[in-house]
């Protein structure tokens, strides 16, 4: 039941203190002349509403959630706490940066440790989330190219097995997208890459480990081909989670990042947000970078300050401030050694799981992964006729969250699994015993796994019937 | 999985035939079912050029959206207006849904025959 369909006219919710400065009448001209038409419920009405929404809502604070390239880690309570604080809340982005001190030095502390943990020289912290975040790294190589009047290059490499958001930000950007096909091991096929490098370059986005959870040896090879030919490197930060703390970035010749602060650091991920995208880059592209960059001035004082050449704001004032607290704060409970543990446990979680599972089911790569692995479930359906996603309408019904499914786009019948480093052995165990126990189903009562789930607050949904047939408004049943 | 003898194949697995001097064009029993329900297609407008193995268009299951290539060049004089309402007719008759054909068409007999197509999705 939707909040509109409850409620009677002229209920009301008090919620908000008593006006206390000098109510100002709008001129009739400005005010509206329809009803608003607001659910009109009572506080416990909307309490309810809500309580009842998030019982049919799995999160990770409910179970497991092994949302591959997704990195869906607990997110600890001290963040909340810390992000409560009124001298985080109780500001406003216009005033004066005197007044906003602490908040300021928080930012650029942060990047600084951050910079050290990427190998980057400078970072913003003004794009929303990831997307917007690649969409500022490549604006940065393209503005690059333009400083130095070098006009051909208007073309992006991509390996096929990229996140799809990595074309479409090429495309934003006005570049040609050139499509890479992964050699047998899933990694970039270096005389592939040699072949469309030339002098119409404008750069490489690559994410690494890549998305079958590899970490591609021949990187430095990869940065150097793409260098050589005058094009810059872009790290896609999806899959920091396996390596942060033990091998940078920019160590591995790339030229400007986006990190998910709501991936990696541990920031509230999935339901519309909000993220963090912040995006660094080395210091010669730093004079390109978003306006509004805070800085340590030199009398010790922090304020704002625009960079030489800025692209100008991507994003309204200096980003999703509170989310960066909640990062910061997770970077400084963890610290110098507990960064580089909670890369190692996720990646020693990742092979656990794969490792047990491997009889099972087939692994589309069957190597020691970094922090997921991709399981390919096509002789499965060849023998019993059920698919990837039946698998992950099975695993509602155990309440854990489905791996990401039909990605990447390389492996046909796939199910991707990325554990993080947050979940217990007794955990991981379980998972790995309802995983067994789906793929007898699949042999011995193969009917019932196509109609999963059944325990669900939804049953199996037609999909196909959505999509052909969609109801995009809401329209009050009379 | 449905191959016809009539046709001529893509690697891409699109089929293609000559009809009164024009090309037909459209994707293979297999495509489908490995794509699964579509739900979306995207195509050419009429007098497009279209070039062998680069995309004309593409095709959206509830899984992933897929280009579709075309297995001959030439200009495309008609496009199947009925898929953009219907997708689920590629699902249904994948050799009576086409997808668009194609005047002064070239490469026809680069593509495979009944035969060359079964053994290559077989190996």
């Amino acid at each position: 039941m939707l909040i509109f369909e409850k409620g009677a006219e002229g209920r009301r919710t008090s919620l908000l203190p008593s006006c206390d400065v000098p109510v100002y009448e709008l001129d009739d001209k400005y005010t509206r002349k329809m009803e608003l038409n607001l659910p009109e419920v009572s506080e416990v009405e909307v309490s309810r509403h809500y309580s009842e929404l998030a019982k049919k809502c799995h999160g990770v604070n409910d179970g497991f959630y092994p949302l591959g390239s997704c990195t869906m880690k607990y997110n600890p309570h001290i963040n909340e706490k810390v992000a409560a604080l009124p001298g985080f809340t109780q500001i406003h982005p216009l005033q004066c940066p005197k007044t906003v001190q602490g908040c300021l030095e928080l930012l650029c502390d942060f990047e600084k440790k951050l910079c050290e943990i990427t190998g980057m020289d400078r970072l913003t912290f003004q794009p929303a989330a990831g997307a917007q975040g690649e969409f500022t790294g490549i604006l940065l190589i393209k503005k690059y190219h333009e400083s130095r009047g070098d006009s051909k290059r208007k073309k992006i490499i991509i390996p096929d097995s990229a996140h799809g958001t990595n074309p479409a930000t090429a495309a934003m950007a006005d570049y040609e997208v050139i499509s890479i096909e992964s050699g047998p091991d899933g990694c970039i096929d270096l005389d592939k890459l040699r072949e469309v490098c030339n002098e119409e370059t404008a750069g490489l986005m690559l994410t690494n480990p890549n998305t079958v959870g590899l970490f591609d040896k021949n990187i430095l090879e990869v940065t150097k081909i793409v260098h050589d030919c005058g094009g810059l490197c872009y790290y896609d930060g999806a899959n920091l989670n396996a390596v942060m703390g033990i091998v940078r970035p920019g160590d591995m010749g790339f030229d400007c990042i986006h990190l998910n602060l709501h991936k990696t650091f541990s920031t509230p991920h999935g339901g519309g947000g909000p993220g963090a995208g912040p995006v660094g880059c080395k210091e010669f592209l730093a004079k390109f970078l978003p306006d509004d960059m805070p800085v340590q001035k030199e009398c010790g004082c922090f304020g704002f300050e625009t960079a030489e050449d800025t692209m100008g704001r991507v994003k309204a004032f200096y980003g999703n401030f509170l989310v960066v607290v909640r990062a910061y704060c997770y970077v400084l409970t963890l610290g110098k050694e507990g960064i580089p543990q909670a890369s190692t446990n996720a990646v020693l979680n990742a092979n656990y799981m794969m490792a047990s599972l491997k009889n099972d089911y087939t692994m589309a790569y069957d190597e020691i992964c970094m922090h997921e692995f991709v399981m390919d479930i096509a002789s499965i359906k060849d023998a019993t006729g059920i698919t990837a996603l039946d698998i992950a309408k099975g695993l509602l019904d155990n309440g854990i969250h489905p791996p990401t499914m039909y990605f990447p786009l390389i492996v046909h019948e796939c199910l991707m699994v990325e554990p993080t480093e947050t979940e217990t052995k007794e955990t991981l165990d379980g998972a790995i015993a309802v995983f067994k126990m789906l793929k007898e189903a699949a042999y011995e009562n193969a009917e019932s796994l196509h109609t999963a789930p059944h325990k669900a607050p939804v049953c199996r949904l037609d999909e196909v019937g959505a999509a052909r047939n969609p109801i995009l408004r809401y329209v009050k049943a009379e | 999985m449905a191959v016809l003898e009539n046709l001529k194949y893509s690697q891409d697995h699109e089929w293609a035939k000559e009809e009164d001097g024009v090309v037909v064009v459209g994707i293979t029993d297999y495509a489908q079912s490995e794509l699964g329900d579509l739900v979306f297609v995207n195509l050419p407008e009429e007098g497009d050029e279209v070039v062998a193995g680069e995309a004309f268009g593409d095709v959206e299951s509830v899984k992933a959206v897929s280009d579709v290539l075309s297995p001959v060049s030439g200009t495309v004089v008609a496009i199947n207006e009925e898929l953009l309402d219907s997708p689920q007719l590629i699902n249904e008759d994948p050799y009576g849904a086409w997808f668009i054909k194609v005047e002064n068409a070239e490469g026809l007999d680069d593509l495979m025959d009944a035969a060359g197509y079964e053994a290559f999705i077989e190996a």
